[in-house]
């Protein structure tokens, strides 16, 4: 075991999917030379050569394309789009190409991928590098939609993902790559060293794709949430002294349902929090699986706390994102009967 | 020095008065002091987030507004301070939005990388790379359309130069005959990638034979031999021919970013720039060789042009954080807002 960041984690779990099977390589814009922007994978060229880890244009389009023909041959491609909110050139290949090949072909072909994209806000960058895209991918059948939130996750989710026989979109909470992050951007920023989570394994371990986590366990009120809103929800649920059970997705396709379930039908509350505007997000699928599912147990209506209807601000990033004060809110107003 | 010799034979052959080359001079050092302002406000934390500096190519877009005409559109990525100031936006209304205040160009809904100015035709600063090519044709388009003779310059670099729908748009543009002026900022790296690492050429604008679009190389350090390749494109386009490539050679000196600690180029490469090719140092030799200026008259510009550049940033400190209902604002047209 190791103190590691998710970054590391991330770069350690590449390390391993190379180390194990030839078949896995790695592309995508400055991930070679320059070990990515984020530098999830400085030094693994150095180590594995350029046939293995290699840079390519600015082509998103593409980058994805020529993976779904690698993968379509065996191989095992881990393209990396720099930031979610550059993956819509390569939304046409995801969607038409990636996610359906094995049902067109009557699965004489499959797709092994895996599109890795820093997502989220709380890091300042405006309306186009602070996007929370995963619903436009939830809502293809064929994909597997994967988002870890702690260092430990990161790092077995994204091994399960690459041995994974289908195509996963993992999206990386940018906000927690160093730290995780309780909402409080004017207060000290956390390092992953001081969290037990950011223990992580050498060598080769996965986390199944499709499970959730219960973060902590709780006997008044179900939260559901995923990423960077994990911490911000610890901190609303301080804030609010409820006695909350807070539930990591981890994978938000195919949903981990049973455990959701299990949760709401011992609370009879429910909120739902994450950081994607509301309208269509993915908290609506949530709250109307739960409602399906637990209609009887409900004790209030569900609640939601999300950004915003709006373009993600320049100026205003800290009205947009959800705090802790809103969800504490929210947690409250399931209080109530 | 080489770039002595060339910038003198280049001053000699397009007869520019001293007038003009002062005014270059002018514009040039604006846009330089102001971007080391806007460094040292990013560095105070007064600007956060994204910004990308164009200091060391400001020879390409004050040399490319010589050659255009009032009416004339521009647009360009994120790297769009440099073209604001020199198509004439308000330095105030550009650190302001960096600051992201209400006194800023998008009132702070933009932030460094998205801002526009109708009045000066400046079609946006694009966050996304090469998301501006096809917007720059359809400038165009409707330019042609309304049969009002202006052209359009469309900015992207070399990385962007990669992208699919620069390609989708150039074979449009060659079939539609569009007035649209091609600039490719050749600045040698997108972001941490050089561009022999990503580019199969090492020349980019001879891409545009394929689809019948002239073009050329433009020394980019130079603004006299911008201006002058820009005055053909300008004619070419103007005179119904179709569209037209710049790729002018240019350079960055700061990072991609202001996070970019510039790992993947040597300091010497950079000095080495800065030191034989320096765009404002170019011209300011013509213009103390050519007497045009003394150094008391250039100093008293440096003076004005650092009074500019400070009472931006006064501004940009003083204007106020816009209201939380801007969020919702200009999202969709006032009468549909319930
Ligand atoms: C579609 C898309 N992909 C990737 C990026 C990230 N990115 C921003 S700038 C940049 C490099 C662009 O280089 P170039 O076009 O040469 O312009 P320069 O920064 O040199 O002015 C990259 C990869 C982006 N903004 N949009
Ligand atoms: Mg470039």
């Amino acid at each position: 075991m190791t103190r590691m960041t998710m970054i590391e984690a991330l770069r350690s779990a590449m390390d391993v999917a190379l180390n194990t099977d030839p078949n896995v390589i790695i592309f995508g814009e400055d991930v070679g030379y320059f070990g990515g922007v984020f530098r999830c994978t400085a030094g693994l060229q150095a180590k594995y050569g350029e046939e293995r880890l290699f840079d390519t244009p600015i082509n998103e389009s593409a980058i994805v394309g020529l993976a779904v023909g690698m993968a379509a041959q065996g191989m095992k491609p881990c393209v990396e789009i720099q930031f979610a909110d550059y993956v819509f050139p390569a939304y046409d290949q995801i969607t038409q190409e990636a996610a359906r090949l094995r049902h067109r072909s009557n699965g004489q072909f499959s797709c092994p991928l895996v599109v890795r994209m820093p997502t989220g806000g709380g890091i300042f960058g405006g309306q186009t590098h602070s996007q929370s895209p995963e619903a436009l991918f939830t809502h293809v059948a064929g994909l597997k939609v994967v988002i870890p939130s702690t260092p430990h996750d990161a790092k077995g989710l994204l091994i399960a993902a690459i041995e994974d026989p289908d195509p996963v979109i993992f999206m990386e909470p940018k906000r927690i790559y160093n730290g995780p992050f309780y909402g409080d951007h004017s207060g000290k920023s956390v390092p992953w060293s001081d969290h037990a989570d950011s223990e992580v394994p050498e060598g080769h371990y996965t986390v199944p794709l499709g499970k959730a986590a219960i973060r902590r366990s709780g006997a008044d009120v179900t939260v559901l949430t995923y990423g960077t809103m994990v911490y911000v929800t610890e901190a609303a649920v301080k804030e609010a002294g409820v006695d909350a059970e807070i539930i990591d997705l981890r994978t938000l396709l195919p949903l981990d349902l049973e455990t959701i379930v299990a949760s709401v039908e011992k609370t009879g509350r429910c909120v739902v929090v994450h950081e994607a505007t509301r309208t269509s997000g993915f908290g609506a699928e949530l709250m109307a699986e739960v409602q399906e599912a637990c209609f009887w147990h409900l004790r209030s209506p569900i609640q939601r706390v999300t950004g915003w209807d709006a373009p993600y601000p320049h100026a205003q990033e800290w009205d947009y994102f959800p705090s802790s004060a809103r969800i504490a809110r929210a947690l409250t107003s399931a209080m109530e009967d | 020095m080489a770039a002595k010799k060339t910038t003198q034979k280049a001053a000699a052959k397009s007869n520019v008065s001293g007038e003009e080359l002062t005014q270059y001079y002018r514009d040039m050092l604006l846009i330089r002091r102001f971007e080391e302002k806007a460094g040292q406000l990013y560095g105070m934390g007064l600007i956060g987030g994204f910004c990308h500096l164009y200091i060391g190519q400001e020879a390409v877009v004050v040399g490319l507004e010589a050659a255009a005409e009032e009416g004339d559109k521009r647009i360009t990525s994120y790297r769009d301070h440099g073209h604001m100031l020199a198509c004439g936006m308000d330095p105030n209304g550009v650190m302001a939005e960096l600051t992201g205040r209400i006194g800023g160009y998008s009132k702070g809904k933009g932030g460094s990388m998205h801002m526009f100015s109708k009045e000066k035709h400046f079609y946006g600063g694009h966050g996304i790379v090469a998301a501006q090519v096809p917007l720059g044709a359809g400038l165009a388009f409707a330019d042609k359309y309304k049969g009002n003779g202006r052209v359009t310059f469309t900015y992207f670099g070399d990385g962007a130069a990669n992208q699919g729908q620069v390609y989708e748009t150039f074979n449009m543009a060659a079939l539609w005959k569009l007035p649209v002026i091609f600039v490719i900022e050749n600045n040698q790296y997108a972001m941490g990638t050089a561009q022999q690492r990503s580019t199969s050429t090492k020349d980019i604008y001879h891409r545009g034979e394929a689809f019948g679009i002239p073009g050329e190389i433009v020394d980019g350090m130079n603004v006299l031999s911008v201006k002058e390749a820009g005055e053909k494109a300008v004619m070419h386009c103007r005179a119904g021919k179709g569209p037209y490539i710049l790729e002018v050679k240019t350079y960055r000196y700061r990072g991609h970013s202001m996070s970019d600690p510039a790992k993947y180029r040597t300091r010497e490469e950079v000095q080495k720039m800065r030191e034989e090719r320096d765009p404002i140092d170019q011209v300011r030799d013509m213009l103390l060789t050519g007497k045009h200026a003394s150094e008391d008259d250039l100093k008293a510009i440096d003076k004005e042009i650092k009074a500019v550049v400070n009472a931006s940033a006064d501004f940009a400190k003083e204007s106020p954080l816009p209201d939380v209902s801007e969020l919702w604002t200009d999202i969709y047209a006032e009468a549909e807002v319930q």
